[in-house]
């Protein structure tokens, strides 16, 4: 199977839905790049991380729709676009602007089907970027993927790696509810076997990337590269590490995780969003709820502390799960009991 | 006098429909008043030419983009009162199978895209129903309400703006009823509503709103220009409303007598079948037949709003997504 970056095979799934359906529609700030500038070069960037590169080209620019910076009117618009026949795949640049269009996703698209008594379709796809590590700082870094999945009405999704990406994509695409997919920027580059033509991945299925029997890791987004890693190391040490990646968060798959946690009687949780009513908060909830009586141990959190994301590169580096940090939180919970009485 | 020739057949649509609305709003006032509606009410009285004047140059494939004050809008689109009650009583078979409720009327089929109980929340909306209208190639166009309160609402600046630079098929409707929620108009607005279009490349006018042809006219140059593929255009409607920010408001920041002067002096009813009878050949007989039939259709519908089933307990959790 062909090898591909985490971009390619997004850029790839655009290309492929946008060939397959006419009404999928691209709109967002530089999705095509350099309207209007004194170069004359259209199609000058393809997105700020080149993602959207060549689908101007090929599809043209009614297609494709570079939009003023104006998150209201693009997330707005296409709802409404969505409302009305399209299938919008719209692009918040950074999860961080979510500040800004909130509205038209928490009022408007998740709540139409219901609200108008399920006699609409509010198809569209809002890809946007999250993640720390690049020195952005506060409102370039976030991962706020809980706070959206908090919302009734919309699906929220979370590649983790290139072939996923394109699976996900297209199940978005192809989906007759908002959904939310959020792609994490340190993502890009990662490359891996992706197959070629129509590829789709469910909503709700989590992928267990590593097997294990002494403790359950459940990650999220570019978490799971790290706990893939972590469980790799320990294996030499013959601690068995099983990696759950829930891909969505909303659907959650949360049998794949309760079976798990039935199996280890650990876990562990890691996630780039924040410790409090996040979704480390909310798997140790599930364990608490439905698996209380299989689990051996208290349950590990790895998340961020409760603060901003510092600009400030070794502080970034601190405010971030680390591999280390995972594997002290595996290694903690396999010395740990849980108190029982009666 | 009579300087254009309108359709007889369209000006008693038109004046059914504003009937429709004035009798259907002053129907909820009591109801609200005696307690049998559930939620919040905000009434259309005082507009009625704005929704109708409007809404008379639209079809089903057309899409309008609505607000809180949303009863007349619905009615002028062409949306069935008896469906319309229901939904306001929170019932099943209402347009929205009871869970809208009167700020969330929504009918698709004729092309309503929504009461919607955030100001200033609906432009964005319609800037991507024509999208749709653009890129579809349909031919439609589509009209978004606006209070002039939500004019002040940055949402509506980002919707003029991208309405104009992609040239879309859309006409910013505002409707200047002289009030945002309980504070005056000139206390919210700076500079003037229509003439903010000019600084986003598109023409504005201000008619006056309690005037039906007024309204039919510059609203017809508008859709026209948008018909023809050159782009959005702003039209302002002054009208006052006649009631509360909501039915019940005790509107303590009103003159008392101003609504009896809106009454006496700026009824949008009255002023119409002054000018139909006088120059349009319309005749008073005409009209009061159209009042009898409203009237009559709207205690019925009524009484079987109120009469109906609610949604079953399972409605709670349907229609929350279409697959998950």
């Amino acid at each position: 199977m062909p090898i591909k970056s985490f971009r390619d095979a997004i850029n790839e799934t655009l290309k492929q839905e946008m060939r397959r359906d006419s009404r999928v529609i691209v709109m967002g700030e530089d999705v095509v790049g350099g309207m209007g500038g004194s170069s004359g070069v259209a199609e000058a960037a393809g997105g700020t991380f080149g993602v959207t590169a060549g689908l101007a080209a090929e599809f043209g620019r009614r297609r494709v729709i570079d939009t003023p910076i104006t998150e209201s009117a693009i997330i707005g618009a296409a709802g409404g676009a969505a409302l009305t026949g399209l299938r919008p795949v719209a692009e918040l640049m950074f999860i961080d602007f979510i500040g800004v269009c909130l509205d038209q996703i928490l009022n408007q698209q998740a709540k139409f089907r219901y609200m108008f008594g399920g006699k609409c379709s509010v198809p569209v796809t809002i890809r946007t970027l999250m993640g720390a590590g690049l020195g952005a700082g506060p409102q370039h870094s976030q991962s706020l993927h809980a706070i959206l999945t908090s919302i009734p009405g919309i699906k929220v999704v979370l590649p983790s790696n290139a072939a996923d990406a394109k699976g996900l994509l297209a199940t978005a695409i192809r989906d007759d509810d908002p959904v939310i997919f959020c792609e994490h920027k340190f993502l890009y580059g990662e490359s891996c076997e992706v197959p070629d033509g129509e590829y789709l991945i469910p909503f709700g299925k989590a992928n267990v990337t590593r097997r294990g029997s002494h403790v359950t890791v459940v990650a999220f987004s570019r978490m799971v590269l790290l706990a893939n890693k972590v469980a790799d190391k320990l294996a030499k040490e013959g601690i068995s590490v099983e990696v759950i990646d829930p891909r969505t968060t909303s659907p959650l798959d949360r049998d794949s995780i309760l079976e798990s946690i039935e199996k280890t009687g650990r876990l562990v949780v890691v996630d780039e969003g924040g410790p409090l009513c996040g979704m480390a908060s909310e798997i140790a909830s599930l364990a608490a709820c439905h698996a209380l009586s299989a689990l051996k141990a208290p349950v590990q959190k790895v998340t961020p502390p409760h603060t901003p994301v510092p600009a400030t590169p070794h502080l970034e580096q601190d405010w971030v799960p680390s591999p280390e940090k995972i594997e002290l939180a595996i290694r903690t919970t396999l010395d740990q009991k849980l108190a029982r009485t009666g | 006098m009579a300087d254009q020739s309108y359709d007889p057949i369209m000006l008693l649509d038109a004046y059914r429909r504003m009937r429709a609305i004035r009798d259907f709003e002053e129907r909820m006032r009591r109801e609200v008043q005696a307690g049998t509606v559930p939620g919040f009410v905000h009434l259309y009285c005082g507009q009625e030419a704005v929704a109708v004047g409007t809404c008379m140059h639209l079809l089903d494939t057309d899409y309008i983009g609505s607000t809180h004050r949303g009863h007349g809008h619905c009615i002028a689109k062409g949306c069935d009162i008896g469906d319309m009650l229901l939904e306001i009583y929170c019932k099943q078979g209402g347009l929205c199978n009871g869970k809208g409720g009167s700020m969330h009327i929504a009918d698709l089929r004729k092309g309503m895209l929504g009461a919607n109980a955030i100001v200033g929340a609906a432009p964005p909306i319609a800037v991507g129903a024509a999208l749709s209208q653009s890129t579809l190639q349909t031919g439609g166009v589509t009209v978004t309400f606006i209070g002039d309160g939500a004019s002040n609402q940055g949402t509506v600046a980002e919707s003029l703006n991208m309405a104009s630079i992609l040239k879309l098929p859309l006409i910013f409707l505002y409707e200047n009823n002289g009030y945002a929620e309980f504070t005056g108009i000139s206390y919210h607005l700076g500079g003037n509503i229509a003439r903010r279009a000019a600084g986003f490349g598109m023409p504005g006018e201000t008619v006056d709103g309690v005037d039906f042809f007024a309204v039919y006219d510059a609203v017809g140059r508008a859709v026209e220009r948008a018909r023809k593929g050159e782009g959005p255009s702003a039209v302002e409607a002054v009208a006052m409303r006649w009631y509360g920010h909501f039915e019940g408001d005790m509107q303590l920041y009103r003159d008392p007598q101003e609504v009896d002067r809106l009454r006496a002096t700026a009824d949008p009813l009255v002023k119409f079948e002054d000018r139909a009878i006088r120059d349009f050949g319309i005749s008073k007989d005409e009209l009061v037949e159209i009042d009898e039939e409203i009237a009559e259709l709207i205690e019925d519908r009524v009484v079987a709003a109120k009469a109906a089933p609610k949604p079953p307990r399972e409605a709670l959790y349907t229609d929350v997504y279409g697959s998950y």
